[in-house]
């Protein structure tokens, strides 16, 4: 590499904004030798929905709780807002599969819970979680306890519970998978929406290739044995159309078809 | 339950023993059974009697210690087991010994420790208490579902956070079992000690008793035994049912 070369990427960043999580050659062995994730690096730009998306034992949920700082890298480094992570902290927000919601507690205690660990006056914090319960249509659930909601309201509540602690990155872990189809439907056109608004940097699990085609800016599509980035997938689609139209788009349609064809090998 | 389609209510099945009872005692063939309503006619009798009522005292107070220590101690020790592993393989052993072992035969040993009065009482209550109460707390905490746990460490929530809005809360039913179970324990725990160390309270009074062949104050100081562990358990057992609702989707 000459000089000319390590010079420009310098120039590049003063032009380029630095990427909100920056994951730098992680590698994860877990005790009894399994390696879930061999040496991956990939960026996460600002306001952006990046899924990661891959077949089950590629490391996805694996990366997702590295960044979240919720269990250690065997090498390699994470940085958010070019900080490296040592552990879970108030710029990243996560978003349980399972909800993981305190079912002896009501909706408003469970969406106030991350502000209540901060110490946050109970006046203050429940203010600003009930201005997330209403943005995500759980107004007059407010003291609902969850075995009282559906799967997708509990989602619901677990999603307001990250919003509400008005963190950088939020960290989705395969979020819908738990809810049933029509429910995901509007979750998936609701989150859109919300990408929109937030200006958050959403991290997005999932094994659909449907749903990751739908919602997602880009795509980074991990393959097993050895775990890596085979290929990052830019969806060209048109929001504008409306998810209708936009579900018998032919981009849509293709992009979904490129993506099958890499991964149905890897499925048995 | 309906019997002949008529709606039975609850415990009526006692009436009949209670029936029972009366008719073999009024036949006196034993000076050992006497007549239930002999009995219930003593009980009201010796209840408002100064003695019945220190020993009363003595008892609650005794047991109300011993049950107080039992879960103060139990219930962490219990929550820490199901945390840590080396916790777990360190006190396990000791506390299955425990649960099993023939308690009674330490109160002699505790005697000697603790002198013979209410102190020696009142360890043997929350011996007694204490192992299920901790094997219990353990368990509930087994089952947490890691998300939870986990959610809580994404949130930042300090050891003390977790420990007092996650993990006790959690393990709530499994821990409110453990202390019905424990308390009834530990009324044994509590007569135990004061039979055999029989100078103070209820047991001062049953081997009083016993000793003079007065069966039935004998029985009557057993049926009010009886009824304030039963109200106890049905006490404990109502609040348990508050928190039934979340048992089964932690």
């Amino acid at each position: 590499m000459n000089l000319a070369e390590k010079i420009s990427p310098v120039n590049d960043t003063s032009a380029v904004e630095t990427p909100a999580v920056s994951v730098k050659g992680i590698s994860k062995v877990y005790p009894g030798g399994v390696q879930a994730l061999d040496n991956m690096t990939l960026d996460f730009p600002k306001g952006e929905l990046i899924s990661l998306l891959g077949p089950s034992g590629c490391g996805k949920t694996t990366l997702l709780k590295i960044i979240a700082g919720l269990i250690p890298a065997t090498s390699g480094e994470v940085l958010v807002n070019d900080k490296p992570v040592t552990r879970p902290g108030n710029d990243r927000a996560f978003v349980f599969q399972d909800f993981a919601l305190m079912p002896w507690a009501t909706v408003m205690r469970n969406t106030a819970f991350g502000l209540e660990l901060r110490g946050m006056d109970k006046s203050e914090r429940e203010a600003i979680a009930e201005k997330y319960i209403k943005d995500v249509g759980l107004s007059g659930f407010e003291h609902s306890y969850p075995h009282e909601l559906s799967g997708g309201m509990r989602q619901r509540v677990g999603l307001a519970r990250a919003l509400s602690m008005d963190a950088d990155v939020l960290l989705m872990d395969e979020p819908f998978s738990a809810v049933d189809e029509q429910t995901r439907r509007k979750f998936q056109e609701d989150l859109i929406r919300l990408v929109e608004v937030e200006k958050k940097t959403f991290i997005f699990v999932t094994h659909s290739i449907e749903e990751a085609v739908y919602v997602s800016d880009k795509i980074a599509l991990l393959l097993p044995r050895p775990s890596r980035v085979s290929e990052i997938i830019r969806p060209d689609i048109c929001r504008e159309l409306g998810p209708d139209a936009m579900r018998r788009d032919s981009a849509y349609l293709d992009t979904v078809e490129q993506i099958w064809s890499s991964l149905r090998s890897y499925v048995e | 339950m309906k019997l002949f389609g008529v709606h039975l209510p609850m415990m009526s099945s006692l009436l009949i023993w209670a029936v029972l009872w009366e008719i073999v005692g009024q036949l006196e063939l034993t000076m050992l059974l006497p007549p239930l309503s002999s009995i219930i006619d003593k009980m009201i009798d010796i209840v408002p009697t100064a003695s019945f009522m220190i020993a009363l005292g003595e008892t609650g107070r005794a047991f109300l210690v011993g049950t107080s220590a039992a879960i103060v101690i139990g219930v962490p020790v219990g929550i820490l087991m199901g945390q840590s592993v080396l916790i777990d393989r360190l006190l396990l052993p000791w506390v299955n010994m425990f649960l099993s072992a023939p308690l009674t035969a330490l109160v002699p040993v505790l005697m000697i420790l603790f002198g013979i009065g209410e102190q020696t009482v009142i360890i043997t209550t929350t011996l007694f208490a204490i192992w299920i109460i901790v094997l219990n707390a353990r368990a509930g905490v087994k089952q947490i579902s890691p998300s939870l746990v986990e959610m809580a460490n994404c949130f930042g929530a300090s050891w003390w956070q977790s420990f007092s809005k996650i993990y006790v809360w959690a393990a709530l039913p499994e821990i409110l079992a453990g202390v019905r179970i424990g308390f009834i324990r530990a009324v044994k725990g509590v007569i135990i000690g004061q039979l055999l160390v029989s100078i103070v309270g209820f047991g001062r009074l049953f081997e009083l008793y016993s000793a003079n062949f007065l069966m039935e104050h004998f029985w009557a100081l057993l049926l009010v035994l009886f009824f304030f562990a039963f109200l106890m358990a049905e006490g404990l057992a109502a609040l348990e049912r508050r928190v039934s609702y979340y048992a089964s989707n932690r």
